[in-house]
Order: structure tokens, then C-alpha cells, then sequence
């Protein structure tokens, strides 16, 4: 039988969502479940949402909750199996070649095995999750690596093993949690979702924002987050080239804190307006906005 | 409910959301069955939510399941929509490429042109063939193969020339008991360049619209892991998957049932818009085919397409009304396009198309 998932003595999905929200999480429900699963399935949890939904920090929360360590792959195009699961370092290895020679060591078999040794092993972040018992493994932004990686990640975490040729096989002894995010700027072969349990990360509800800001910013006065929030959601109700996630309204948050707001006025926001808003035109529009609906 | 009755349940429930065109096919419906034995089955949501986790995989899929999960839930057979307006007004259905022998016993057509016929048939206006002249148009468009220019992708090859590829160079050190052997190479890989077609298919481009998607089909039949393919109308319709098909009569009526407003009006800005978030155009060749008759307002048009010649590697705007003597762009959507576009081509010809397959080709 497959060993299940670190459970971390969590046996309900709302058991779950408080033990997130211990760690300054909010999660809503139906992410509960679906973590809820993932862990008691041992399946992926393929995440997907517009960015600064807060699928990054699922992992990172998750992982605290667990008391895991959290094993982050960044995908790029042309990530490849030396960056994502291991390689050798081979200049350690010339070196000790070298050394050997000089030693007079004449053991062929033996200096080929040292050779290979695990020391001169460089683990990669999908090793690395395989070989630590119970992990969490993010495996971020998948949209962004090639299909190549793709169809690579889904052997991986089909069986969970990895072999080496020189080595041998290495299986995992108690498969990692794993969080796979995309930002859907391209759609993942539906092989590798199969794999996993899907869920779309919605932007929060307005209380639920107001009590994430107040959550981790708790220098914040509750009319400033229900300000922020409030303008934020006014804000992603636009039809912005970009609008603003909870990632966003925690920084801009944070800009207001640091200049010693204690509530939301319009002067202020404009000055603070790039800590929201990332693009120009979505800056104009919004101080257009503001300039017909003073305060 | 017994095990057995989840089971039914389940099952039934995963051919309703099928019917709603929702892909819950046997291995995700095996696996929700699986999801159940964890969540505590009387609390209705945490089964919307294993339910949801485990059979749908898009963001489409999410009204869709919410849906048959109310109406299934609650006792009934929900309404099987597979999908929003079957607003289908005037059938351009694309003319089979039929057999040669038929088309000579019926018509006085045109028998296969000889080379001589096909020379002034390139160069003629699609819009004023009969159809038998188009029949031939489209079977030599369905035998053009289009070359792609590539870009420069992030992987390595190994080559006989280039940068050092220092593992394997020093991995046969290794096995050579550290004597420098051969050097070893590596380059990047090259890949063949994304090209994006929009197709406007509104009732100003109905003469035309039908030619070019047989372009786009030779184009996706080309290159199908490097083009995507897009009507424009009063929505925007993505219908690359009914372009796959190799058979050209066959994929053409995939794409006059997949296309919802074949003849309608166009709303070209919103729906560029609706295309550039999802930020498709980046790094691609992005070709337009229209006359570039915008039905509202032209400014939002003209600031999608600064942004479309931000995002896209090469902007060309295939224009049929282009060839025509004496043309001047003159519609208002043309005029704040223009400045934003990197080729501006005919596209009224087999001649023209070809011109813009050896554009694509890097040419």
C-alpha cells in the first residue's frame, strides 16, 4: 500500500483550514478540501489563479503546518533534468581523480565507484524532495518551463523515483506533498493535470481580504485594511491590464503603514498608487477614477 | 448510501457533466469516487469541492460543474448546454474539397488547372471566382507547406561548434581516467517561431473568410505545435483543435460548427483585448486578417494594438480589400492599427497567401 501523505494529525478538511490560519493563512473553504485531499490522496494539488492570489504561499504555509521543509523548483524555459534533479560536480570530481593518481592508487573498480560517489552528487530541488521523507515540493509556475520539462515532471511524479545510472534507482521512502502553480499563460498538457487535483484560486471575498490584511499586517488599523480592501476590489472590478492581487494589497498596505496612514485619502493613494498598479495604463485609469469620485 | 449507490451516483453524475461538455472521463470520476471516501459525504459542500478538485481541470469547466452539481443534487437532470449561443445564421460551410472526377460530370467547371490556369488563378481576387475556380484555390492552398522561421530556444544541442559544453566534455575526461579527449560542444536549440492568426469572420470579410481559414489550415497543418488560430466576430472564438484535422473538408466543418457568429458584426478592439490577457501574443508572430471595420469605439482598438506590438515578436496585418487599385486604409479601425503593425500585405489572392507563407517562413 502507497504510504500516505504527511497528515500532520489533521483529520478534516476544517481542521486543516484553522491549522492554515494558525500560520496566518486564510483559506477559504473549498482550498481546505482540496489541500485536505492532496495530503490524504497523496495526489498534486496543480493550483491555478491570476497572480498574487496567494498560491506561493500556500505552499510555504503548508509546509510550516506540516513542520516540513519546503523544496521550491522555479520553472523557466529550458530547465532541464541537470537543474531540476541532479548532476555531478564534475570539477570535484577531476580534482579527486587527480589527487588519486598522484597517490599511486591503481584500483580501477574502486576509484570508479569513488568517483561516483554520492558526495560529488549535486541534488536537485526534485531529488532533493524525493529523498527528504514527507517534503513539501513546490514546483512553481509551470506555465512558464517548456513542455519538454512537462512531460519530464509527470514521470517524476508518477512513481516518485529517480534513477541514476550510476547509482541506481532512488525511490521515496514517503512521497512529497506537492504543489504545482501556473499562472495560465499557457495552457499544461492535461496529462500532467490528470496526475493532479485541480482547483482555481479565486481573488477573496472583501471580509475575507480585510481580515488576511489585518491578519499579517497587524499594525494596520481595521479602517485602513477595509479602505484598502475595499478600493482594491473596486480596483479588480476595472478592466485593468493587470489588477491588483492580495500580494498587491498587502504591499500597498505596507507602503501606507510606512508613511504613517492611518486611513485611506486620496493624496495618499496616489502617492503609493505603484505598489498596486504595475502598469502606466492602469495607473491613469485608476487616478481618472479617483479625480471624478473625490475622497 | 451504500457503496455501491455512491458509485452509481458518481458515475451518473460524471455523464451528466460530459453531456455539458466538462472532460470527467472515467479516471477522474474513479478518482472523486476515491475523493468522497475521505470527506465526509452528508456535508453538501465538502463534496461540491471533492467534486470539483477531481473532475474539472479549467477555469471553463467551473460554471459548468456548478451547474449540473446544483441541478444534479437537487434531483434533476439539468439542462444539457453544451455551451452559450447556437446562433448559427449564414453556413459558409467551407465547400468540400471533393473528389476531381465529381466536380468535371457537374459543372462545366473547371477540370485540375493546368499550369498556365493556375498562373492567372493566383493572382485573381478569391471574391469574384465561381465556385468551381475556388474549389481549385483551395485545393492548391491545401497542398501549400509553409516553412516557419525559428527563434532561438533556451535548451542546448550538442553541435559541432559552439560554446563548450563543459559536462560532457568533462564526463568523458572522467571515463578517459582524466586525459583531455575530445572537446565537446553544445548550442542552443533552435524552435520553430509561435505564429498567432486572428481571422475576422464578421459579414464585411464573408467573401474571404472561408479562403482564410484554408490558409490557416495549411498553416496549422504546417507547423501544429507552433500556431494558434482565432476567429474574430462579435466574440473570440479559439478553433485551432477543429483546425488539426489533416483532412481540409473535414476541419473546415469542425470550425463552421465551432464558430458561433459566422456573418455577425465585429468588435475587433474588445476582442484583442479579450485576446491579450491571455497573454498569448507574447513572442509570437501575430497575423490579423481583416479590413479592419471596427464597429466600436476605434481608440480602444488603437491601444490594444500598441500593446498587441509590445507583446508580439511581429505584427502583420493581412488586409483583402489591400489589393484592390486605388486602395487607401481608410477605415477608422485601419488608420490607428496602421501605426502599430510591422507588415501591412494583401490578402485577396493565392498569390498574397503565399506571400504571407513565405513572410511566416522568415523570407
Amino acid at each position: 500500500m502507497k504510504v500516505l501523505g504527511n497528515l500532520g494529525g489533521v483529520r478534516s478538511p476544517s481542521e486543516l483550514g484553522r491549522k492554515l490560519e494558525e500560520h496566518d493563512y486564510l483559506a477559504d473553504e473549498g482550498l481546505a478540501v482540496a489541500c485536505f485531499l492532496a495530503l490524504r490522496m497523496g495526489r498534486p494539488l496543480f493550483l491555478e489563479g491570476e497572480a498574487g492570489v496567494g498560491k506561493t504561499e500556500l505552499a510555504k504555509t503548508l509546509a510550516k503546518v506540516l513542520d516540513a521543509p519546503l523544496i521550491r523548483l522555479q520553472c523557466y524555459e529550458g530547465l532541464d533534468a541537470a537543474q531540476a534533479l541532479y548532476d555531478w560536480d564534475f570539477p570535484r570530481q577531476l580534482l579527486h581523480l587527480k589527487a588519486a593518481e598522484t597517490a599511486g592508487v591503481r584500483d580501477v573498480g574502486k576509484l570508479e565507484d569513488d568517483l561516483y560517489d554520492r558526495r560529488f552528487l549535486i541534488r536537485r530541488p526534485l531529488l532533493r524532495a524525493i529523498e527528504e521523507p514527507g517534503s513539501v515540493l513546490l514546483v512553481d509556475e509551470i506555465d512558464r518551463a517548456d513542455d519538454e520539462f512537462e512531460a519530464f515532471l509527470l514521470e517524476v511524479l508518477s512513481d516518485f523515483t529517480i534513477s541514476i545510472p550510476e547509482l541506481g534507482t532512488i525511490r521515496a521512502e514517503r512521497p512529497p506533498v506537492v504543489i504545482v502553480t501556473s499562472n495560465r499563460t499557457r495552457e499544461v498538457h492535461d496529462a500532467l493535470k490528470r496526475r493532479c487535483l485541480y482547483h482555481w484560486l479565486e481573488h477573496p471575498s472583501h471580509e475575507r481580504e480585510v481580515a488576511i490584511i489585518r491578519r499579517r499586517l497587524p499594525e494596520s488599523t481595521e479602517l485602513l485594511a477595509e479602505q484598502v480592501a475595499t478600493a482594491v476590489h473596486r480596483l479588480r472590478g476595472r478592466d485593468l491590464l493587470k489588477p491588483p492581487g492580495i500580494a498587491e494589497s498587502l504591499d500597498w498596505t505596507e507602503a501606507l503603514l510606512a508613511l504613517g496612514a492611518r486611513e485611506l485619502d486620496p493624496g495618499l493613494a496616489a502617492a503609493t498608487l505603484g505598489a498596486v498598479l504595475k502598469y502606466r495604463e492602469d495607473q491613469q485609469a485608476a487616478l481618472a477614477d479617483w479625480g471624478r469620485r473625490p475622497g | 448510501m451504500s457503496g455501491r449507490d455512491v458509485t452509481d451516483t458518481i458515475v451518473g453524475f460524471a455523464r451528466t457533466l460530459r453531456a455539458a461538455g466538462v472532460d470527467a472521463d472515467h479516471e477522474r470520476t474513479r478518482l472523486m469516487i476515491r475523493a468522497l471516501g475521505h470527506v465526509s459525504a452528508a456535508n453538501r459542500d465538502e463534496v461540491y469541492w471533492a467534486g470539483r478538485v477531481t473532475l474539472c481541470s479549467t477555469p471553463d469547466d467551473l460554471p459548468r460543474y456548478d451547474r449540473c452539481f446544483a441541478a444534479y443534487f437537487a434531483g434533476e437532470t439539468p439542462r444539457l448546454a453544451r455551451s452559450a449561443p447556437p446562433v448559427v445564421i449564414v453556413r459558409h460551410t467551407a465547400t468540400p474539397v471533393g473528389e476531381p472526377g465529381e466536380q468535371e460530370e457537374g459543372e462545366s467547371g473547371l477540370t485540375p488547372a493546368g499550369v498556365s490556369e493556375v498562373e492567372v488563378l493566383r493572382t485573381r481576387d478569391v471574391a469574384g471566382l465561381t465556385a468551381a475556380e475556388r474549389d481549385e484555390v483551395h485545393r492548391l492552398l491545401g497542398m501549400l507547406r509553409a516553412g516557419r522561421m525559428s527563434r532561438v530556444s533556451r535548451r542546448f544541442l550538442p553541435a559541432r561548434r559552439g560554446r563548450l559544453d563543459q559536462r560532457r566534455t568533462v564526463r568523458a575526461m572522467l571515463r578517459q581516467g582524466g586525459e583531455i579527449g575530445v572537446l565537446h560542444r553544445r548550442r542552443h536549440r533552435r524552435r520553430p517561431r509561435r505564429v498567432v492568426l486572428l481571422i475576422d469572420v464578421s459579414g464585411s470579410m464573408a467573401a474571404y473568410a472561408d479562403t482564410l481559414l484554408r490558409l490557416a489550415h495549411a498553416l496549422v497543418r504546417s507547423e501544429p505545435r507552433a500556431t494558434e488560430v482565432f476567429t474574430l466576430g462579435t466574440r473570440l472564438t479559439r478553433v485551432t483543435a477543429e483546425l488539426r484535422h489533416r483532412d481540409p473538408a473535414t476541419a473546415m466543418t469542425a470550425v463552421s460548427a465551432a464558430i458561433p457568429d459566422w456573418s455577425g458584426g465585429t468588435r475587433l478592439g474588445a476582442e484583442l483585448k479579450e485576446f491579450l490577457t491571455g497573454s498569448r501574443a507574447r513572442g509570437a508572430i501575430v497575423v490579423i486578417a481583416s479590413d479592419g471595420w471596427e464597429r466600436g469605439d476605434a481608440s480602444l482598438l488603437g491601444d490594444q494594438m500598441a500593446r498587441l506590438s509590445r507583446l508580439a515578436h511581429q505584427v502583420i496585418w493581412v488586409n483583402p480589400h489591400k489589393g484592390r487599385i486605388g486602395y487607401e486604409p481608410l477605415t477608422a479601425g485601419m488608420r490607428v492599427s496602421l501605426p502599430h503593425v510591422d507588415e501591412f500585405i494583401a490578402g485577396h489572392s493565392l498569390a498574397a497567401y503565399e506571400r504571407l507563407a513565405r513572410l511566416l517562413a522568415g523570407g
